[in-house]
């Protein structure tokens, strides 16, 4: 390349002699081209980000007047299945006065449910991501009468927290509201 | 070197341990660094980089857009559409590659046009052009399979028009029609058949590109003047004379295509594509895409079915014989100044066909396409081999050198640094 040529005298300024135009106009290039391919990336990069379609589809609602008691559902939401259950009050007591030195994941029964009766939570077992037995009345329901996991033996109790397996935390309860007393909506 | 190695040159440890496995750095220094280029090129020579540009911009569009496309014809307009209003930047992704392919064809007209005017065709780079016309139907190909996709009614009955070309072979036209489309009319697996192609064929023409530009770089580029060059004092290193120049070109190129995307996304195009195909319903005016334009208002302008099939594809296929075609033993037309007013006017007779191709096939459009095809044909059957036998050129100039710098500074004095000579080529 063509010799690099020192600053003249006559330019002003204090350029030291091996700080030069070119050094500039050659660092202000590279530095509009990283951002010129930075703005030509993005928007491929954010073309896999989950479309306007999919995120619509990020809340179901669910209608839970035809769950009786003791009954629970099973609905989809982005993909994953979501258990709703009818708790009966034993189970809920059961859920109330466990000691919470004995769990895994430490979390009170009060903490995982809006209202008592409704417990929701995400039906995919937090160790390596099967979908626990124990939504149908045939269903093992493991040493806890919650869920049990038949991939790898997990045992969820009635809040759906983790007591006995491999699973390091309990079934993940996402964001609902109740929109009426007969609907909640996920998501 | 003595164990296998290839003696490299680069100074950097990580990069020559590469090197000197597979000399991929030495090769960019010497056919992209050091290549002497002659310096006389004008702007018309920067096309031939931007035409580069655009195809991996196709490509990368295209990969992209294929991510959310289904080639299904249930499916396949649907698609499209929620690329545009769902796909986070589908809208910005889609218009480029659509846009694109305008500029693609843009960009590729002007390389062509150079190559013509300066007689870039002319020995010893036959191989070259030829290769380029190569690359040229590639393009056509995988355009026209591109406009299938969309499934809008332009899409269809666009592949419906030019599919049923072929049955114009005499014997078996009609069954070939019937391979062509999978079935008894363009249907699903046409358009299942015509995205696996149009996702291949750019990858072909990356090879063909690979083989043109390796061909150029045994010839070396031509340049206006049309005469080689003679030594190092007529050329310059390609970096960073025509890296900084091709940077400019590349400047203006992006502004064009995004004056284009941002503000006329749909101006090149038909608003019919964006009515679903609907095979019980042929639109009033069947047009091609504009870059069809000069080839379809060849096809139309014969009478005869397979006269018109024959012609348009004579069209193109005459410029693969073309360096031989032409007889001057001068490259440039700016020493060949009868014959450039007549190439001159042929380009704007290229327009002109280009024009009447999107009007309806009635009197005066008929007749003016007819005489445009003839003009066409006659540029180069008769036209350039008869003017290079009895048209007398301007007289060539000694040396590139000599003509750009002048007399005085080409022969090494005068008020020109030393610096503006090139550095002095180390291999021959």
């Amino acid at each position: 390349m063509a010799d690099r040529v020192a600053s003249h005298g006559t330019s002003g300024g204090a350029a030291a002699p091996d700080v030069t135009k070119r050094d500039f106009l050659m660092l202000t290039t590279a530095a509009f081209t990283a951002v010129g391919v930075g703005a030509v990336a993005w928007p491929f990069i954010a073309s896999l980000a989950p479309s306007r379609d999919v995120l619509a589809l990020s809340s179901t609602d669910v209608d839970i007047s035809p769950i009786a008691v003791g009954q629970a559902v099973t609905v989809m939401w982005r993909g994953k299945p979501v258990f709703v259950r009818h708790r009966t009050a034993e189970e809920i007591v059961n859920a109330r006065t466990t000691p919470l030195g004995e769990l895994k994941d430490p979390a009170t029964d009060e903490s995982r449910v809006q209202r008592a009766p409704w417990l929701v939570v995400v039906g995919i077992c937090t160790h390596l991501g099967c979908v626990p037995l124990g939504q149908k009345p045939t269903d093992p329901k493991g040493d806890y009468n919650g869920w049990f996991c038949p991939c790898h033996g997990s045992h969820y109790d009635n809040s759906a927290r983790i007591r006995k397996g491999p699973a390091p935390t309990n079934l993940v309860v996402p964001e609902y509201t109740f929109v009426t007393d007969q609907s909640i909506r996920i998501g | 070197m003595a164990n296998g190695l290839h003696d490299s040159q680069v100074s950097n440890p990580v990069l020559r341990w590469i090197d000197q496995r597979l000399p991929v750095v030495t090769m960019i220094q010497k056919e992209y660094g050091v290549f002497p280029t002659p310096r006389n090129f004008n702007y018309f020579w920067n096309f031939g980089a931007l035409a580069m540009i655009t195809l991996m911009i196709m490509i990368a569009s295209g990969i992209f857009l294929a991510m959310n496309y289904t080639p299904h014809t249930s499916m396949a307009f649907d698609s499209v559409e929620r690329i545009m209003r769902d796909v986070n930047y589908g809208w910005l992704i889609r218009y480029a590659h659509m846009n694109g392919a305008s500029m693609f064809f843009i960009v590729i007209y002007i390389h062509i046009f150079r190559g013509l005017y300066y007689g870039s065709y002319k020995a010893p780079r036959e191989l070259l052009w030829m290769l380029g016309v190569t690359i040229f139907l590639l393009m056509m190909a995988t355009a026209f399979m591109g406009y299938v996709l969309p499934w809008g009614q332009m899409s269809f009955w666009g592949a419906t028009v030019i599919t049923n070309l072929f049955s114009a072979i005499p014997l078996i036209g009609p069954e070939v029609v019937t391979w062509l489309w999978g079935g008894f009319s363009v249907d699903n697996p046409t358009l299942n058949r015509f995205f696996s192609l149009h996702y291949l064929m750019p990858f072909m023409i990356v090879g063909v590109v690979f083989l043109h530009v390796a061909a150029l770089h045994i010839t070396g580029s031509n340049n206006p003047l049309g005469i080689e060059p003679k030594g190092p004092q007529d050329t310059l290193p390609f970096h960073p004379y025509y890296t900084i120049k091709d940077s400019v070109g590349i400047v203006v190129y992006f502004a064009v295509f995004a004056a284009l995307v941002f503000f006329a996304p749909n101006y090149l195009g038909h608003p019919d594509n964006y009515i679903p195909a609907n095979p019980l319903v042929t639109p009033a005016h069947i047009v091609p895409e504009w870059y069809f334009l000069p080839f379809y208002a060849i096809l139309r302008a014969v009478p005869d079915k397979l006269g018109g099939v024959v012609l348009m594809g004579g069209s193109i296929m005459i410029l693969f014989v073309l360096p031989w075609l032409d007889t001057s033993k001068v490259r440039s037309m700016r020493f060949r100044p009868f014959t450039r007013v007549l190439f001159l006017l042929w380009t704007v007779n290229f327009f002109v066909l280009m024009w009447v191709g999107a009007k309806p096939a009635e009197q005066p459009y008929v007749l003016i396409s007819q005489i445009s095809t003839m003009f066409y044909f006659a540029y180069f059957l008769v036209v350039l081999p008869l003017m290079g036998r009895i048209e007398r050129p301007l007289p060539l100039p000694e040396s590139i050198s000599r003509a750009v710098l002048g007399m005085k500074a080409s022969l090494g004095g005068g008020p020109i640094p030393g610096t503006a000579t090139a550095k002095p080529m180390e291999k021959a």
